[in-house]
Order: C-alpha cells, then sequence, then structure tokens
C-alpha cells in the first residue's frame, strides 16, 4: 500500500472527479470531493513523513522502468508542495458546501466538484511526476479545468475573465511544450533525472538554450511574473469565492515548484544561473512586482481584486528568494510559498464569507462589518496582518528569511524595499480595516445580516489559526523547506 | 512554583484577565473586580522575583523556537525588572482610577477597552521580560497593535486620523528600521540573545554597526526622539486612562527601555562609546529634549501639553543610554520609573479635571484649583518630580543624568538638562498657579456643583503623587536595582 502512495496523490481525486460528475446530487458530490481531499491530504502527510525519514522516493508507472517509463519522483521539495496543495484542498472543500450553493445555479454544483477534482489531480500530478511531458499533460489538465472553474462566477464578466485566461495560459502551456520538445530532440529522453544527466553535454548548443527561454517565459505566465500576470486580477476577482481561494493558494504555487524542477533540478543551478543569468531576469521583475504591485493594489475598491494585485506582489517575494540562488533565499521562497498559501487562502476565505452574507466585496459595501460579521472581520485582520508580515504569523518568518537572504548577499538595497512593501500592505488592509470597523452600516439596521454560516467560518479560523501557529513555531516548515533549498543547489539534505 | 514559570505567568496572567474581562463584560462590577484582581495578582507575580534577581540569578524561560536559532523566550534581568514592576503597579493604580473616569464620562465599549488594556500589559510584560531581540520586536509589535483599537476607542473621524498617524508612525519605523536592524544584527553575531557586554563587538565595522545603532534608535518609534514623535500627540484622543498608563508608562517606556537593553545587552557600553554616531545621536535626544519642551510651552490644550513633555523626557532616558557610560544608564533607568509616577499622576489629573469640571483648556482652568483642591495638588506635586526638584522623586534620575554627562565630558548635554528643568518648570508649574491663583473665565460659575472627579479617580492620583513623594525619600529599590544591571 505504502509503496504505490505516490500514484495514489494523483489517483484519488482523479477517480473521485468523475463520480463527482455521474452522482448529479450537489450534497453527494460534495462528499466524494470532501473524502477525496482529506484522503489526499493523508497519503501528503504519510509521503513527507517518508521522505523525511528515507530520503527520495521513486515510483515506476506501470512497472516500467526509468527513463523509458514514467516515473514519479518523490523529494523534500515535491513532497512539501504536495503537502500544500492537498492541505489547501482539504480545508477548501468543506467550506465550499454553502459558498457554492449560494454563488451557483444548484444544476451545475455536482459538476463543480468534478472540475474541482480535476483540477487538484493536475496541480497535484504536476508536482509529483519526475517526467516531463507528464509535467506538460497535467498542467493542462488543471489549466482546463481552472478555465471552467472562473468561468462559473456570477458576475458575466467571470466569462471574459476565463477567456483571457485560456488564451494567456494556454500560450504559457504551449511555450512548456516547445522546450519541453526540444530538450527532447536534444537528449531523446523526457525523465527529469536523466534530462539533468544528459543535458550538460549539450547544454553549450543553441536549441537548448531556446528551450531555456521557452520555459522561462512559459513558467512565468502559469506563475504570473510580472508583467505576464495580466490574466490574474480578473480571474480572482471574477472566479467564484471558493475557486479564488483553492487557484490563489495553489496553482501558482505549483508554476513556481515548476519552475525550481526546472531550473534548479533539470537544468541545474550552475547552467541556470552562470550560464543562462536567469537572477538577471528574475531579480528586476521580482522587485518591480513587489513595488508596482503592491502600489497598485493600495487603490483597488474591489477588495478580491487588491488582494488579488498583491498575490502578483507576493508571487514576487517568491522569485525574489529564489532569484538569490543560495540557500537561505531558496528557503525564503520555498516557505513563502507554504505561508502564502495560509494567508491568501484564508484571507479569501474570509472574503468569500462576506460575499455570501453581502453579495460584494466592495469596499463601501463592507462598511460596518466589523460589528456585523465579528468573527469574518477579525479573521481577515489577522489574515492581514500575516500578509503585512508581523510577529508571530507566517508571514514574518518567510520576510525575515527573506532578508536575511538579501543580506547576506550585500542587497540592503532589496531588504529596505521589502521592508517598505510590507508597509504598503499596511495601507491596502487598513482600507478595509477603516471601513469595517469606523463607519456605519450603510443598509437598514432592522435587518440583520448576521454572521456566515459555521460551514465557512470553521474552515477559515482553522487557517488563520494555521497563520498563527506555523508563525509561533515555524520549526517544521523552515526545516522542511531549507532541506529541499539544499536539496535543490545540490547541496545534500 | 519555579522562577522561570513565574516569569512566563506574568505574560500569560493579564492575557487569562483579558479573556475573563470580555466572558464577563455583561456585569460591569465584576468586569471591573477580575481587573484589579489580575492587576494585583500580576504585581504580586512581578514582586517574586525581585529576591531572585538580585541574589544574582536570570530566571528563564524557553516559550517556542521559532526558528532555528531563534526562540520566543523570557530572561529576568534588573532592567527589565524594573520596567515590569513600574508597569504592573501602575496598572493597579489606572484601574481603580479608570473605573471612576469611563463611569462617569459615559463611555461606551467598556467591555473591550478593559479586555486590550490587558492584552496591552501582557504585551508590556513580555517587552520586559524579553530574552533576545526577536521576542521583544514580537511584543513590541503586539503592544502597538493592542493599543490601536483603545487609541481610536471613540471611532470617531478624529479617532480615525489620529490611528492612522499613530499606526503608521509605529509601524514605519519598526518594520522600516528595527527589524532591518534586528536581522542585520543576526547576521553579523549569529545571535539576537541580550547578552552582558553586547552580541555586536568586533563583528564588523565601525561605520555598520553606527548605521545599526542609528536604525536602532529611530526604529524604536515609541522612544518618540524627533522626527519620529508625532503619533504620541495623536494618541491623546483617546480615553484619559490610556493616555496615562500607556502612553505615559507602558507603551512609550517600552520604547526606551528598548534603547536602554539594545545599548546595554546587544552594543554593550563599550562598543557604544566607540561608535561614531553615538554623539550625533545624542545630540538628536538632545534637540528632541529642548524642541518637545518648547513645543510643550505653545499648547493650550493639557493633554496636548502634557504629550510633548513626554516626547522631551523620553528623550532624557534615550540621551543616558546614549551617555555611555555607568551613571547615564542608572539615570536613565530610575527615570523610567521616576517620570511615569510622575506623568501619570499629571495625566491623572488632567482627566480628572476632564470628568469633573469638562475643561481641557488650560486657559480655562483659572480657579478651578478652589473647586478641585487634590486634584491640583497632586498635580503641583506630579509637576516637580518631571522638573526634577525635591521632594520628588524625579531629582535623583536627573542627578544621576547629570552625573553621566559630566563623565562623559558633554558640558554642552548638561546644559540643556538644565534649560530643559527650566522649561518644563514653565510649561507645567503654570496650570497649578492658574488654578489655585487665576480667575475664572468670564461666564463660568465655580460655586455651581463644581467638585472632585469620582472618589476612585482622586485615590488613584493621591497614591501616586505619594509614591513621587516616596521615591525622593527611598529611592533605594529602583537605584540598588540598576546597580547591578552593569556588574
Amino acid at each position: 500500500m505504502s509503496a504505490h502512495l505516490p500514484i495514489l496523490q494523483v489517483l484519488v481525486p482523479l477517480l473521485a472527479a468523475p463520480l463527482c460528475a455521474t452522482v448529479r446530487n450537489g450534497r453527494a458530490a460534495w462528499a466524494v470531493a470532501v473524502v477525496a481531499s482529506w484522503t489526499s491530504l493523508w497519503i501528503a502527510i504519510q509521503l513527507l513523513a517518508l521522505v523525511l525519514a528515507d530520503g527520495t522516493i521513486s515510483y515506476e508507472l506501470g512497472g516500467w522502468a526509468a527513463p523509458w517509463g514514467i516515473e514519479y519522483r518523490i523529494d523534500t521539495v515535491n513532497a512539501f508542495v504536495l503537502l500544500i496543495v492537498s492541505m489547501m484542498a482539504a480545508v477548501i472543500t468543506p467550506y465550499a458546501l454553502r459558498s457554492i450553493e449560494r454563488e451557483l445555479e444548484a444544476s451545475s454544483v455536482a459538476l463543480f466538484y468534478a472540475a474541482f477534482m480535476l483540477c487538484l489531480t493536475g496541480l497535484l500530478g504536476i508536482t509529483a511526476t519526475g517526467d516531463v511531458f507528464n509535467v506538460f499533460v497535467f498542467l493542462e489538465i488543471s489549466s482546463l479545468s481552472a478555465y471552467a472553474l472562473i468561468a462559473m462566477g456570477q458576475d458575466r464578466k467571470a466569462l471574459t475573465a476565463a477567456y483571457q485566461y485560456l488564451i494567456m495560459g494556454s500560450v504559457g502551456a504551449t511555450f512548456i511544450v516547445i522546450g519541453i520538445g526540444m530538450m527532447y530532440v536534444m537528449t531523446g529522453t523526457l525523465n527529469m533525472a536523466d534530462l539533468s544527466v544528459l543535458l550538460p553535454q549539450v547544454s553549450s548548443t543553441r536549441t537548448i538554450a531556446v528551450a531555456f527561454a521557452f520555459l522561462t517565459v512559459g513558467i512565468s505566465l502559469k506563475l504570473a511574473l510580472f508583467p505576464l500576470h495580466l490574466w490574474l486580477p480578473n480571474a480572482y476577482t471574477y472566479a467564484p469565492s471558493t475557486v479564488t481561494a483553492f487557484i490563489a493558494s495553489t496553482a501558482t504555487k505549483v508554476a513556481v515548484y515548476m519552475l525550481l524542477r526546472f531550473f534548479f533540478t533539470v537544468f541545474g543551478p550552475a547552467f541556470s544561473f552562470d550560464v543562462m543569468q536567469l537572477d538577471r531576469v528574475l531579480l528586476p521583475l521580482a522587485l518591480v512586482a513587489i513595488f508596482s504591485m503592491s502600489l497598485v493594489a493600495i487603490f483597488q475598491t474591489n477588495i478580491k481584486r487588491m488582494m488579488a494585485y498583491s498575490s502578483v506582489a507576493q508571487i514576487g517575494y517568491m522569485i525574489l528568494g529564489i532569484s538569490m540562488a543560495s540557500v537561505t533565499g531558496l528557503t525564503a521562497g520555498i516557505l513563502h510559498m507554504f505561508n502564502h498559501a495560509m494567508m491568501k487562502g484564508a484571507l479569501f476565505m474570509a472574503l468569500g464569507c462576506v460575499m455570501y452574507r453581502i453579495g460584494s466585496v466592495h469596499i463601501d459595501s463592507m462598511r460596518g462589518l466589523g460589528k456585523r460579521m465579528p468573527w469574518t472581520m477579525a479573521a481577515f485582520v489577522i489574515g492581514g496582518l500575516s500578509l503585512i508580515g508581523i510577529p508571530l504569523t507566517v508571514g514574518f518568518v518567510s520576510k525575515w528569511y527573506l532578508i536575511q537572504g538579501a543580506l547576506e548577499k550585500g542587497w540592503w538595497p532589496v531588504a529596505v524595499l521589502v521592508l517598505l512593501t510590507s508597509l504598503m500592505a499596511v495601507l491596502y488592509i487598513g482600507r478595509v480595516v477603516e471601513a469595517a470597523y469606523f463607519h456605519d452600516f450603510p443598509g437598514d439596521d432592522e435587518h440583520d445580516l448576521g454572521e456566515a454560516p459555521l460551514a465557512m467560518l470553521v474552515p477559515t479560523w482553522a487557517l488563520i489559526l494555521a497563520n498563527l501557529y506555523f508563525g509561533i513555531d515555524a520549526s517544521l516548515t523552515s526545516g522542511v523547506a531549507g532541506s529541499a533549498a539544499r536539496s535543490l543547489l545540490g547541496l545534500g539534505p | 512554583m519555579s522562577v522561570g514559570l513565574v516569569t512566563g505567568l506574568a505574560v500569560v496572567l493579564p492575557l487569562a484577565g483579558a479573556l475573563l474581562i470580555l466572558l464577563l463584560g455583561r456585569w460591569p462590577n465584576v468586569r471591573e473586580g477580575v481587573s484589579l484582581v489580575t492587576a494585583g495578582a500580576l504585581l504580586t507575580l512581578v514582586l517574586r522575583l525581585v529576591d531572585p534577581v538580585k541574589a544574582g540569578l536570570r530566571p528563564e524561560l524557553v516559550l517556542v523556537e521559532v526558528m532555528p536559532g531563534i526562540p520566543l523566550a523570557l530572561r529576568v534581568e534588573p532592567l527589565g525588572l524594573v520596567f515590569a514592576l513600574v508597569a504592573s503597579f501602575l496598572w493597579i493604580v489606572t484601574t481603580l482610577y479608570s473605573i471612576g473616569y469611563m463611569r462617569s464620562h459615559h463611555e461606551e465599549n467598556q467591555t473591550r477597552f478593559f479586555a486590550f488594556f490587558a492584552i496591552s500589559i501582557a504585551a508590556a510584560m513580555g517587552v520586559a521580560f524579553s530574552a533576545n531581540l526577536f521576542t521583544l520586536f514580537a511584543f513590541y509589535e503586539v503592544l502597538t497593535l493592542c493599543t490601536f483599537p483603545l487609541v481610536t476607542h471613540h471611532g470617531t473621524e478624529e479617532a480615525k486620523k489620529a490611528g492612522r498617524v499613530y499606526l503608521g508612525i509605529l509601524l514605519f519605523t519598526s518594520i522600516g528600521f528595527q527589524l532591518l536592524a534586528v536581522i542585520w544584527t543576526w547576521q553579523l553575531a549569529g545571535t539576537v540573545d541580550f547578552q552582558e557586554g553586547g552580541i555586536l563587538s568586533g563583528t564588523a565595522s565601525g561605520g555598520v554597526l553606527s548605521v545599526i545603532l542609528v536604525l536602532f534608535v529611530f526604529g524604536v518609534g515609541k522612544a518618540a526622539v524627533m522626527p519620529f514623535h508625532r503619533w504620541l500627540p495623536a494618541a491623546m484622543v483617546a480615553p484619559t486612562p490610556v493616555s496615562a498608563l500607556l502612553h505615559a508608562v507602558a507603551v512609550v517606556k517600552a520604547g526606551v527601555f528598548t534603547i536602554l537593553k539594545v545599548s546595554v545587552y546587544v552594543f554593550g557600553l563599550d562598543l557604544l562609546g566607540e561608535l561614531a554616531s553615538t554623539p550625533w545621536l545624542a545630540w538628536a535626544a538632545a534637540s528632541t529634549i529642548i524642541l518637545g519642551s518648547l513645543v510643550a510651552l505653545t499648547k493650550d490644550n493639557l493633554k496636548a501639553r502634557l504629550a510633548y513633555s513626554t516626547i522631551s523626557q523620553l528623550s532624557y532616558i534615550v540621551l543616558g543610554a546614549l551617555l555611555a557610560n555607568e551613571w547615564g544608564i542608572i539615570g536613565g533607568g530610575m527615570h523610567i520609573a521616576m517620570h511615569a509616577f510622575g506623568k501619570i499622576t499629571l495625566f491623572f489629573a488632567a482627566g480628572a479635571v476632564l470628568v469633573a469640571a469638562h475643561e481641557t483648556d488650560i486657559s480655562r482652568m483659572g480657579g478651578l484649583g478652589r473647586a478641585m483642591p487634590i486634584t491640583f495638588g497632586a498635580f503641583f506635586v506630579g509637576s516637580l518630580s518631571i522638573i526634577g526638584i525635591p521632594p520628588a522623586g524625579g531629582s535623583w534620575s536627573k542627578w544621576y543624568l547629570g552625573l553621566g554627562t559630566l563623565e562623559a565630558g558633554q558640558i554642552g548635554l548638561l546644559a540643556v538638562l538644565m534649560v530643559s528643568s527650566l522649561l518644563s518648570l514653565v510649561y507645567l508649574l503654570e496650570v497649578p498657579v492658574r488654578a489655585f491663583f487665576g480667575q475664572p473665565p468670564d461666564g463660568v460659575n465655580l460655586q455651581a456643583g463644581m467638585r472632585e472627579a469620582p472618589w476612585p479617580s482622586v485615590l488613584a492620583m493621591v497614591i501616586t503623587a505619594l509614591a513621587t513623594v516616596g521615591l525622593f525619600v527611598y529611592p533605594d529599590p529602583v537605584f540598588d536595582l540598576m546597580k547591578l544591571v552593569l556588574p
């Protein structure tokens, strides 16, 4: 049983998807999704424990040995990402029940869960596999289902948002497959471990350089690196609340993982950073993303859109850490994948609660909510503090490593910029706090709206408490991220 | 019970108190009872730490290892103990005062008020007992955040604006400068623990360490060294007990305490005395002393005048730290206690005037002393302590600070201290002089039912006024502890 865990990780949600579609009943489909996502979480925990205890796990699909067959290869890096993705799914599916009933028509609820499970399958597949073409296949599964999920938003603009994402996402995926194809032409293999051995022999060729470029642009599109982020704000704003919370906390993280996997494991840090000088592209873009997107976020009136721009800025933090190509920098980047999933997931879930009661997340309609929805708004405030990076929240731990990495390199202006942009987060979170706590509710006072249902509040608060827990005791997350960083740099676990 | 555990309890107890206050909010008498009992219990706990610390023990408690090598940990040393003693004693008195003030002023949301008050005290205890820079920073930020609802208590447009300034400056300085300094220290020294003799010595060039010192001094916005002082007058929109305990004692003293602690345990006085930026920063503090006093002279609103007086007085302590000698540290540490007792008395009196006579402007307080003799009597005693003349405790701390400037060979700084005392004489004594000898403004009839504030408030300010006199006669408890800071 435990030998088959790597494939079961992907198989469970994959089988749950058609099951959701066939049961037709919304609640039954939801139950299937809950069971599947919690099983995934259990598998992810088992895998991480196994990897931490015994080292890398290699699983040959169908018994065909690599490099001919498809290999699933779990090490600290992807075990950690698997945990992030399945944990977010496990928290969000229980939350989805009430939120989706409110935001979707009854007839499409079951199909929603089917698409949701497919999206989860895709994300877990990209992460678990050790085969580059398999990455592309799962990328398409997750992307296509994500387009469908986003298009289910109430607002008609969700359709254009999904279409925009479809176009940009397809360009990205195509670039990735072109890059993979070129590598295959030059080496005759699709297995990552095999590629990393064979690529150095042909690395001086123009073809590999072009493949590298295609992969860089393709992956950057998927992870919404500035200025390739244009699809993201609309997609996050108009998607159903549940979808925003899930996509924001997982999809971009998995794309960041792809970046790590391709440029550190497949190409190797020496080629990526010394020869191709990837950091010269990533570092400036990351800095511009962090600064400009934080600035744009301050002026948004739709809070979901505000958080979307903030996400692009936060992705900038991850890429900044990665572009340092040092142990501390990579640790910061990987750690922030986990921490950002925690905080953005919680924030979008709190916004989903507001959406459920008020039907809008415009800043004016959130006036006076501090009194009317105290638990929801308290969750938002704590999530916001985590985003700012107040000590004893996860955001602080990320920032600590990031600044430490920058100072190690002697990049003190970068350290200053990171701190200044945290203060910009104070501004945009502060606007919501002022609206919620210093203004009276605009509607009639007679009609008391009350809190969001417990089924939504409990998962939201579970994530909020995780924000605090992993901010107070970060030894697990920073330890795993640190050993992942060392293994990516080839320095042993 | 081990002393380490007592330290932890000192932080947890006010938190537990806050929880109880929230739960018992429906019954105001029980709620206030809980506040008083918690405050009393906290003082008992802190007092239990005095003898072990005097005996040379440094009770420690590691709460959790947050990041490798960076634990959330507590460690009691004499400087922190002084701060904790002052804060926990004055919390009892302030609670007493608040009961009278909040009720007769018909404030709303009193449960929230008392709960956040207790959380703020917990954070102040955390700051006082922090064992390393990370713990200090964490509690420092918690203190900023949980005083925000207290500053903006009234929820008005004015409160919102003040809240922006408050949070804006405090977070800007702490995240922008202090956090950078903390991480830089970790980067250089490989530790963030407070250690006797400092941890930064010899880790980097004097230039880099000078920059870090600048980042620390201005990064501790709570110390209100100009130009990062504007949050303190802004915070005066809060109910008076908040201004009294938090913005004359707990919050601002957490700031200057941080600077003292960083000077002694991160830089070490030897290193501090060598750095190029130290004299410049000392003069920045000196300018704040003078400018704060001058601005105080121009303020007619009593709380605003007291706020600028606090800004000026806080820089005494910053200056004491930056003198980098034993007398400076002792004087600065004693001033934490002396200024606290003096200034809280002044704020209590200001609040009593507001409650009983509904006056905030000094120019309209003429003749009020005849109706409220105890209040203005207490104000007079408090003023003496701030000015630094006998028989009030403030004279001792000024004495040692003065010795410190001489030891450092800085006659100019001694002159600054003297001039500032004269200025504070003018701006503080104007208030009781007007109240006792002045004429009431036109149209105000003092005979019409004007009397003292409710008795708990009056009692509170009598206690603190007597304490300032007591600290003049018997300053030994504070002095003895401060002598232990530099063995």
